[in-house]
C-alpha cells in the first residue's frame, strides 16, 4: 500500500466520523494551544519585566536594609540603612558617579478642591532622573541647595500632574502635602509602571524634607534618617565587584556587624534580571508540564477511540485482509489514522494557540511572545503523542484473524 | 474431458482445532483436484467441515497437515503475509453477506484489492477505468458512485462480483452467493456466475442448496471432514449448452 493510499483511507475514516474525529482531536487540540499560550505568555512576560529592568538605566547597584538577618533594637546594631550612608560610599567608594537615595512616605495630597489619598510621596536627591533615567516633561527637577535647605518643593509625575491640574500647568502652583504646602517646580514625562511601582502617579521631594516632614523619628536623632533605598552608579569602567566588595565593607565597619549578619543587601541589574529569569524560567516549565499533562490526556482519547474505532471495524478489517491487505497494511492504516488525528488536531492547536496570544494580549494588555519553538515542540509532542497511542490499536487491528474478523457482527 | 491446468490441488488435508484429548479434525484428509475453467460446488451440512475447506482454499488458514496446491503453488505452508498476497492476486471472493465497504462508492470498493496490489502500479485514473469497466460487465455500469446501502441486494453482489474479478484472479470463490437474496435475484447472480464460468473463470461455490449446485457441473459432498462423494451435475464444459432450471 502506497502511503499516499494509506492517507487517503485514514482521511476518508476521520471525514465519516466528522464529530466524533472532532471530539477526539480536541485533547490534542486543547493541549498544543495551551502550550502556546502558556509558553506566550510567561514568555511574555519576561520580555517585557527584562525590558523594565534595563530601562531603569544600567550600571546600578542597588543597596537595600534588609531585615532579615539585623535585628533592629538589638545592641550596637543599627535600624538599617540611613541617609549618611549614601554620603559615605559617595565619598570613600572608588569608582561612584552618583548616588542616590530614597525614602517613601504616603499621603493625602490636595490642590483646590481636588483630594487625593495615600499618594505615594518619594524623597530623592538630585540624581534621580538620571539614574533611573527619566526625562522632565516641564519645569526642573529640584537642586542640592534646595535639599540643603530643606526647601518646601515638589516634582510630580505625569498622571498626577494631570489629576491635579488637568491640563493646566502645576509650575509655580501649591500642593498641600499631609499638612505641608509645597511650590511644583517641574513635572517628568510619562515612565510608565516598572515592576509594581508606578513612576508617575509619585510625588518627588528633596529627601530632607521627608525626613523633616512626614518620615521624622526619635532614632534619626542618634543613628542617622533611615532610607529604603541606596542606588549607587558606577563608572563606566569601574569593576563591579570591587564597587560591591567596597561598599559591603563600608557599611559593615559603619553598622558595626559582620558581613555574615549584614542588615543591608546589594544586588546589581545582573542578580535581578537573574532573579527574574530563574522565577519565570520555574514558571514557564510549570506551565509547559501542565500543558503536556493535557496532551497526554488527548493521546489517551486518541486511543480510547481507536480501539472503538478498531472493534467496531472488525469487519472492514476483514474484508480488506480478504482482498489481500497484509498485517502491516491494516497496522499502517490505523497508524495513520492515530497520526492524523493529532496532526491535525495539533494544527488546530496552532492555530488557535497564537490567535487565543493575541486575543488574550489585545484583551489583557499583557504582552504574549509566540517562541517558534514551543510551537515545533507542541506540535511535535502531538504527532508523538499520536503515534504513541495510535500504536497499540492499530496492533490489535493487524492481529485480528481474517476468518473471526469477517464473522465479526 | 481434456487434461487442463490443475488450479486446486489438495492432498490429504487437515485440520485440527484444540489440542491433546480435545481437538477436533474439522478436515480429517480431504484430496481433491479442480481444473482450470470448472466450476464446482461443495456441499454439506453443517459441520462438515466445508465452511473450513474453504478457508483454507481461500487461504484465509492453514491445513494443520497435508498440501495444498493453488495454481501450482504449494501454498499450505505459507506465512500470513505471504497469504495476503496470495489472496490479492490469485482468488476472488464472494461473501454471503457481500461484505461490501459501507459508505464507500461501489467503484472504491471494487478499487480496494488493487491498493493493495505490489506486483502493479495503477494510477488513479488506471484503477478507476479498470473499475468501471468491470463494474460496466456485471450489469452495474451507472451505479459506480452509489454506496452500498443505496443498491438492492443483487446490486450489491454484483459489486462484490467485480471487485473479487478486479485482480484477475485464477480463482473464484464463492460462500452462499445466493443465500441472503430473494430468489429472483438469487438466480441474476446464478447467470451471471454462469456468465463468467463461460467466459472461462474457475469457480468453487460452497452451498448447503442443491437446487444451487445443481448448476455447477460437480458437487463435492462432505462429511464430518471427509469428501463423501463426487457427483457430476451432467453439466457439459463451458459455452455447449445454455443453463436450464
Amino acid at each position: 500500500m502506497k502511503p499516499i493510499e494509506a492517507i487517503r483511507i485514514a482521511w476518508e475514516a476521520i471525514a465519516k466520523n466528522k464529530i466524533r474525529s472532532f471530539l477526539t482531536m480536541l485533547g490534542i487540540i486543547i493541549g498544543v494551544a495551551a502550550v502556546i499560550i502558556m509558553v506566550g505568555i510567561s514568555a511574555g512576560t519576561e520580555a517585557a519585566i527584562q525590558e523594565q529592568i534595563t530601562s531603569l538605566g544600567s550600571n546600578l547597584v542597588f543597596v537595600q536594609s534588609s531585615f532579615t538577618r539585623g535585628r533592629p533594637g538589638q545592641g550596637p546594631q543599627s535600624g538599617g540603612l540611613v541617609f549618611d550612608d549614601s554620603t559615605a560610599i559617595q565619598d570613600e567608594v572608588e569608582g561612584v558617579t552618583a548616588v542616590v537615595v530614597e525614602q517613601y512616605s504616603s499621603e493625602t495630597v490636595r490642590v483646590g478642591d481636588v483630594t487625593l489619598e495615600e499618594v505615594e510621596i518619594l524623597g530623592t536627591t538630585t540624581g534621580f532622573p538620571s539614574v533611573r533615567d527619566i526625562d522632565i516633561a516641564e519645569g526642573r527637577y529640584f537642586y542640592d541647595l534646595e535639599i540643603e535647605r530643606k526647601q518646601k518643593v515638589a516634582v510630580l509625575g505625569s498622571s498626577l500632574a494631570k489629576e491635579l491640574f488637568n491640563n493646566e500647568s502645576p509650575i509655580g502652583k501649591y500642593i498641600t502635602v499631609g499638612s505641608t504646602k509645597l511650590t511644583v517646580i517641574g513635572v517628568l514625562k510619562e515612565k510608565g509602571m516598572v515592576g509594581n511601582t508606578d513612576y508617575d502617579s509619585r510625588v518627588y521631594l528633596p529627601i530632607s524634607v521627608v525626613f523633616q516632614k512626614f518620615t521624622p523619628s526619635f532614632f534619626a536623632r542618634i543613628m542617622g534618617d533611615s532610607v529604603r533605598m541606596i542606588y549607587v552608579e558606577l563608572d563606566e569602567d569601574a569593576n563591579l565587584d570591587s564597587v560591591i566588595t567596597q561598599i559591603e565593607l563600608l557599611l559593615a565597619k559603619r553598622h558595626g556587624v559582620s558581613l555574615e549578619e549584614a542588615d543591608f543587601t546589594v544586588t546589581t541589574q545582573q542578580d535581578i534580571i537573574e532573579t527574574q529569569e530563574s522565577t519565570t524560567a520555574a514558571f514557564r516549565s510549570l506551565l509547559a508540564w501542565v500543558a503536556g499533562v493535557s496532551l497526554i490526556v488527548g493521546g489517551i482519547g486518541i486511543m480510547n477511540i481507536m480501539l472503538v474505532s478498531v472493534t467496531e471495524r472488525t469487519r472492514e478489517i476483514g474484508i480488506r485482509q480478504a482482498v489481500g491487505a497484509t498485517p502491516n497494511d491494516i497496522r499502517i492504516q490505523f497508524l495513520t489514522e492515530a497520526l492524523l488525528l493529532s496532526i491535525v488536531g495539533g494544527l488546530i492547536g496552532i492555530v488557535l494557540g497564537v490567535g487565543g496570544a493575541y486575543i488574550f494580549s489585545a484583551f489583557s494588555g499583557m504582552r504574549t511572545v509566540i517562541m517558534v519553538h514551543s510551537i515545533l515542540l507542541a506540535f511535535g509532542s502531538a504527532a508523538i503523542v499520536g503515534a504513541f497511542f495510535g500504536y497499540y490499536p492499530a496492533n490489535q487491528a493487524a492481529q485480528l484473524d481474517p476468518i473471526d474478523a469477517l464473522r465479526y457482527e | 474431458m481434456m487434461s487442463a491446468r490443475k488450479i486446486i490441488e489438495t492432498i490429504d488435508i487437515r485440520k485440527i482445532y484444540g489440542m491433546g484429548e480435545v481437538s477436533v479434525a474439522a478436515l480429517d484428509g480431504v484430496s481433491i483436484d479442480i481444473e482450470e475453467g470448472e466450476f464446482v460446488a461443495i456441499m454439506g451440512p453443517s459441520g462438515s467441515g466445508k465452511s473450513t475447506l474453504m478457508h483454507i482454499l481461500g487461504c484465509l488458514s492453514r491445513p494443520t497437515s497435508g498440501q495444498y496446491l493453488l495454481d501450482g503453488e504449494d501454498v499450505s505452508r505459507l506465512n500470513k503475509v505471504e497469504l495476503a498476497a496470495i489472496r490479492n492476486r490469485k482468488l476472488g471472493f464472494i461473501f454471503q453477506s457481500y461484505n461490501l465497504l459501507t459508505r464507500t462508492t461501489a467503484l472504491r470498493n471494487v478499487t480496494l484489492p488493487m491498493v493493495y496490489d505490489r506486483t502493479k502500479e495503477f494510477t488513479p485514473e488506471e484503477s478507476d477505468e479498470k473499475a468501471s469497466r468491470i463494474l460496466e460487465h456485471v450489469g452495474l455500469g451507472e451505479r459506480a458512485h452509489h454506496q452500498p446501502h443505496e443498491l438492492s441486494g443483487g446490486q450489491q453482489q454484483r459489486v462484490a462480483i467485480a471487485r473479487a474479478l478486479v485482480n484477475d484472479p485464477v480463482l473464484l470463490i464463492a460462500d452462499e452467493p445466493t443465500g441472503n437474496l430473494d430468489s429472483q435475484s438469487g438466480e441474476e447472480i446464478m447467470t451471471l456466475l454462469h456468465r463468467l464460468h463461460q467466459e472461462g473463470a474457475t469457480i468453487v461455490m460452497v452451498t448447503h442448496d442443491s437446487e444451487i449446485s445443481a448448476h455447477t457441473q460437480r458437487t463435492i459432498h462432505l462429511l464430518d471432514g471427509r469428501v463423501e462423494t463426487v457427483v457430476k451435475n451432467g453439466k457439459k464444459k463451458p459455452g455447449k449448452e445454455k443453463v436450464e432450471k
